[in-house]
């Protein structure tokens, strides 16, 4: 597995990229995309949503599954990764370049590990 | 196989219609149809063909062993179909006075009697025309009556964890809020936890019962007192009513409401996934709710009765699917008093006698006598061998048998759930067990080879990835 | 008594004796004594299919079989071709389950694919489902595929079928969401209320194209009203009338709904029906129920599936934003087998008698005193005064035979189809004459 240094990981298979202290973009890892299998589709929120810490902020569908994607900081949507609507199998293909929302005026951010942190987590839960 | 549109040769046609004898009148121009209309251009011959062959590319009842779990794939009898297709019934219009749709009405009375009386409820509504529009109906009585005692903070309907997808669909539907509860380890409805989440904001339950593992919940009267003492109601969703009709009624076990899978218990053919007929039924107390019509009888007139200030409306067009109605209706009166219970036991007699022969190498997961299905899961062998529950059922199609249902319940792993029914013999069972024994043990020892299955239809198996990825839902004409 | 067990009591037997029981009650054992019903569900006993057929041909005959029938509002009385009804019949297509294995369930998705092919060409719609229950209920599962976070309401027109106000209404009831009616301005929809009542909490907008009048609204100029308003436009469409009036696909519909019996299903006292569903591909992702699509099978070959199921109940569950589950499948077969037997020329036939009828009989009416009470144009039903005792008219013509128009509040709601004919038609005035004159 490669787990990018630059970007921090929640233990719900969110990474986050702080573009700066109040600005980041969040994605779903390699091993969520793994173990969710082909995705086929993504609902993502508008933007200007608030997002909060913890809660879902849309979700991604395999053939016979949902999954929701739980944000692991809070603050407003300034964008959303409009590609994805058109070709979810980006997610699959390269998953730390598929982010799905640019978030902005960050207010509070859940406990995140960093790439090796998430690497031993990732071993435990399989 | 090519489609239809493929087929069409320009100029092609049936001659269905005589000339017009009155003079000729189109749409103004404003209101013209300005696209062409591409349907397809065939002559009788080509239609024919084309569903034959369509037919051979599917499997129903009474092409074989169908038993898919939840679904009650029972026979469907022949005379139900006669009876559907006299004109007196077929040809009358819906809004004819009712002097002179006393036949239809009847239909609908007598079934009101003999399914009120099966279920133990005091008057049947058919207007929802599946189970999951039965479900809906029966939700929207409950909110019409909490709304009706003035308790509009009854918001929150509870659900097992085991329970089918529409059950929790149905609540938000009606603005409710789910509460799922996990499910003890029996199986059942943990009390516990039931009477840890009933309270003031209690609007009901929904469960179904024998449940979806086909466990009957033996502390049913415990539950319903529970909801009902926290100001809720229970509702029960019919779908596996088949092992207990006439034997039990979900009436005498508490519940308020209930909603029928006609097209399971009632024998009415799936059609390929419908018309079925989601009749509902209700306690006393709910039936000022209930959908209009309500279907009255005076002196052995029958009539529509549209005045019902507390009716939550209509949830479909006139009376629901009638010809189902009376599709069920003529089961009924064909099996009686009798005939009803000894489907039911036999019902469970078939399940109990399939799980026993299955028993000898695959993990059941019901312990004890089961109702009228069983639930086996693959997750060992999953893991150890890399056979799944999806290879065993793709396996049985090459054999001619129909694959039970497969990973559900949810809360079972490598789930597949076998619903025989009572209308297959000792033989079927027999000759199903000893196939299903077969394959388990080549899977076993030839992983590799079972996965490919199955070899003898038409197509493998299909890219869904593809299919969900970039859907084409439409011919378009190149 | 009737039953369909093949195990014979010696059979049952030998089962209940693998499993180590004596008798089918010790199944029952386990389940407390009280539930049981001692002595049976106090129903008829069982009869045999000589008797069974008996009693039901006696209640059939209890209905009457009207020849003449000029009465339509939501049901019409049109010819199925006899291959519809041959084909509709075929036993694998009645006895089969929702194909949830693709395999060996190949006809039953192709069929499903080559109707929503169909019904889009029909509206000149991009997509459609596989169908739900009726036009009522797809009306009323349109209106909850336009809810969003910021906008609930729908405005509806009161030019409809009652029957699909009434869905609309309890589904926004239980929902908790609003829904305001539009009034109705000379058989149509009244635009001035319309505009006014157009803000920022609309969702959408419904109309009948034709109304329930028969009239034939200004289709276009809703639709640019309700997406000026920020609005979905949801129009519900006659399908034998789409063959040749604009589609909604023209009109700006984002989805096309409708009453599918007309295109083969029998009237058979209201059901079973079809609700056919077609929207833009805009709004592909919130259209319930199942959808067929192709793909290929593992070595390449056409295969068709269910798919896009990560919206449905079974899957998405509390989070559904619907929980249809069965369609009315072998509605839909009907459906498409009568278009694939009418064909693009048939189809446009049976709509333009089926106008042209109507217009004739409507002047045959005017002319003894039944005027029509609306100005607009309209397709195959139209609403007349009644300057005689409209009961005791009906009544005259039930008893030779003929099922009049409807009894509405303006007057008579009359439907002609292909299948009044002309001297049907001089018929009817005549008998009305007759009445009245006595």
């Amino acid at each position: 597995m490669n787990n990018p240094e630059h970007l921090k990981y929640s233990k719900s298979h969110e990474w986050v990229e702080f573009l700066d202290e109040t600005t980041a973009r969040v994605g779903i890892t390699d091993f969520a995309q793994n173990s969710l299998g082909g995705l086929v589709f993504v609902n993502l929120p508008e933007e200007e949503d608030d997002i909060t810490a913890g809660e879902s902020l849309g979700d991604v569908e395999s053939v016979k599954a949902v999954s929701d994607i739980i944000s692991p900081i809070s603050g407003k949507v300034a964008k959303i990764n409009e590609d994805l609507l058109d070709e979810p199998e980006k997610i699959n293909e390269d998953p730390y370049g598929a982010w799905f929302v640019e978030v902005s005026e960050i207010s509070e951010i859940d406990e995140l590990l960093d790439a090796k942190e998430y690497e031993a987590f990732c071993k435990e839960e399989e | 196989m090519k489609l239809l549109f493929e087929k069409s040769v320009p100029g092609r046609r049936c001659t269905m219609l005589p000339e017009c004898d009155v003079p000729v009148v189109t749409p103004s121009e404003h209101h013209t149809r300005n696209i062409e209309l591409r349907l397809p251009e065939l002559a009788e011959t080509d239609i024919a063909r084309h569903y034959s062959a369509l037919e051979r590319r599917a499997h129903g009842v009474n092409n074989g062993f169908y038993p898919l779990g939840s679904c009650t794939m029972k026979y469907n009898p022949r005379i139900n179909e006669a009876v559907a297709s006299l004109p007196g019934f077929s040809q009358i219009h819906p809004l004819q006075p009712d002097n002179t749709a006393q036949g239809s009405l009847e239909v609908m009375y007598l079934a009101n009697q003999y399914l009120g009386e099966l279920t133990g409820m005091d008057e049947m509504s058919f207007q929802p025309a599946a189970g999951a529009h039965g479900e809906l109906t029966c939700i929207m009585l409950f909110k019409r009556y909490h709304e009706a005692m003035g308790h509009t903070e009854r918001k929150k309907i509870i659900i097992p964890d085991s329970a089918h997808g529409t059950n929790p669909a149905t609540a938000v539907m009606c603005g409710m809020k789910v509460i799922n509860i996990p499910s003890g380890e029996d199986g059942c409805v943990d009390l516990d936890k039931l009477r840890s989440v009933v309270g003031e904001d209690t609007a009901g339950l929904m469960l179904t019962n024998p449940n979806t593992l086909g466990i009957f919940e033996k502390d049913i009267l415990e539950i319903t007192k529970i909801v009902h003492d926290a100001g809720g109601l229970v509702f029960y969703d019919g779908a596996n009513l088949n092992p207990i009709m006439g034997v039990i009624r979900p009436g005498d076990m508490g519940f308020d409401c209930v909603h029928l899978n006609l097209h399971k218990t009632f024998s009415t053919p799936h059609g390929g996934g419908g018309p079925g007929s989601g009749a509902i039924g209700c306690k006393k107390f709910l039936t000022p709710y209930l959908p209009k019509p309500r279907i009255k009888e005076k002196d052995g007139i029958y009539s529509r009765d549209f005045h019902g200030p507390q009716s939550i409306g209509k949830v479909k067009s006139f009376y629901g699917n009638f010809l189902i109605t009376l599709r069920a209706l003529t089961y009924v009166v064909t099996l009686g008093r009798e005939g009803i219970t000894q489907s039911a036991k036999n019902a469970v007699l078939n399940a109990n006698y399939m799980m026993k022969r299955l028993g000898e190498c695959y993990e059941i997961i019901n312990k004890g006598i089961c109702m009228h299905e069983f639930v086996i899961t693959m997750e060992k062998e999953a893991k150890e061998y890399g056979v799944t529950a999806m290879d065993i059922a793709k396996a049985l199609i090459d054999r001619g048998i129909h694959p039970p249902t497969m990973y559900f319940p949810l809360i079972v792993q490598e789930a597949l759930m076998v619903e025989p029914t009572e209308t297959e013999g000792k033989e079927t069972l027999d000759e199903a067990a000893d196939i299903l024994i077969e394959i388990y043990k080549k899977g076993i020892a030839h992983p590799e080879e079972i996965h490919g299955l199955p070899k003898t239809t038409p197509i493998g198996r299909p890219d869904e990835l593809k299919a969900a990825r970039h859907p084409i839902l439409r011919y378009v004409r190149e | 008594m009737g039953d369909y067990l093949p195990s014979t009591k010696e059979q049952q037997q030998e089962m209940l004796e693998a499993i180590g029981l004596k008798s089918l009650e010790d199944l029952y054992a386990y389940i407390p004594k009280d539930l049981i019903l001692k002595d049976g569900p106090n129903i008829p006993d069982g009869k045999s299919e000589i008797e069974v057929r008996r009693m039901m041909t006696e209640m059939a005959s209890k209905n009457k079989v009207f020849s003449s029938i000029f009465r339509g509002a939501g049901a019409y009385h049109h010819y199925i071709p006899a291959e519809v009804s041959a084909v509709v019949s075929k036993e694998t297509f009645v006895t089969s389950y929702t194909p949830y294995q693709p395999e060996m369930s190949q006809g039953i998705l192709q069929s499903i694919f080559e109707y929503q092919t169909m019904i889009c060409e029909l509206t000149g719609m991009d997509v459609s489902n596989a169908s739900v229950y009726d036009g009522a209920n797809a009306a009323a599962e349109a209106v909850a595929m336009c809810k969003d976070r910021k906008r609930t309401k729908t405005l509806v027109s009161g030019a409809s079928n009652p029957d699909v106000i009434d869905a609309i209404k309890t589904y926004c009831w239980a929902a908790d969401t609003e829904m305001e009616m539009i009034p109705v301005k000379d058989g149509v929809t009244d635009l001035d209320v319309l505009k006014e009542k157009m803000d920022s909490s609309v969702a959408s907008v419904y109309i009948a194209y034709p109304n329930y009048f028969g009239i034939l609204e200004d289709a276009q100029k809703i639709g640019e009203i309700a997406h000026e308003g920020g609005a979905k436009y949801i129009m519900g469409v006659n399908p034998i009338a789409s063959a040749i009036i604009k589609t909604a696909g023209e009109c700006g519909a984002d989805i096309a709904v409708g009453e599918g019996q007309p295109l083969g299903m029998g009237m058979g006292y209201g059901g079973p029906y079809l609700g056919f569903m077609a929207s833009t591909t805009a709004m592909l992702r919130k259209l319930p129920g199942r959808i067929a699509g192709e793909t290929t099978d593992d070595e390449g070959r056409r295969a068709f599936v269910l798919t896009l199921q990560a919206r449905e109940q079974h899957i998405r569950r509390e989070k559904a934003s619907s929980n249809v589950c069965s369609n009315q499948a072998l509605c839909a077969m009907t459906a498409a087998v009568y278009m694939a037997t009418m064909g693009p020329e048939g189809m446009k036939q049976v709509a333009t008698q089926s106008t042209s009828k109507a217009h004739y009989l409507a002047s045959k009416l005017d002319k003894i005193g039944f005027k029509r009470v609306h100005q607009g144009e309209f397709f195959h039903e139209f609403v007349t005064s009644c300057p005689g005792d409209c009961q005791e008219i009906l009544r005259y013509l039930e008893d030779h035979g003929v099922l009049g128009g409807l009894p509405v509040e303006e007057g008579i709601l009359w439907c002609t189809t292909e299948m009044n004919t002309k001297a049907d038609m001089d018929h009817l005035v005549a008998l009305i004459g007759e009445v009245c004159q006595s």
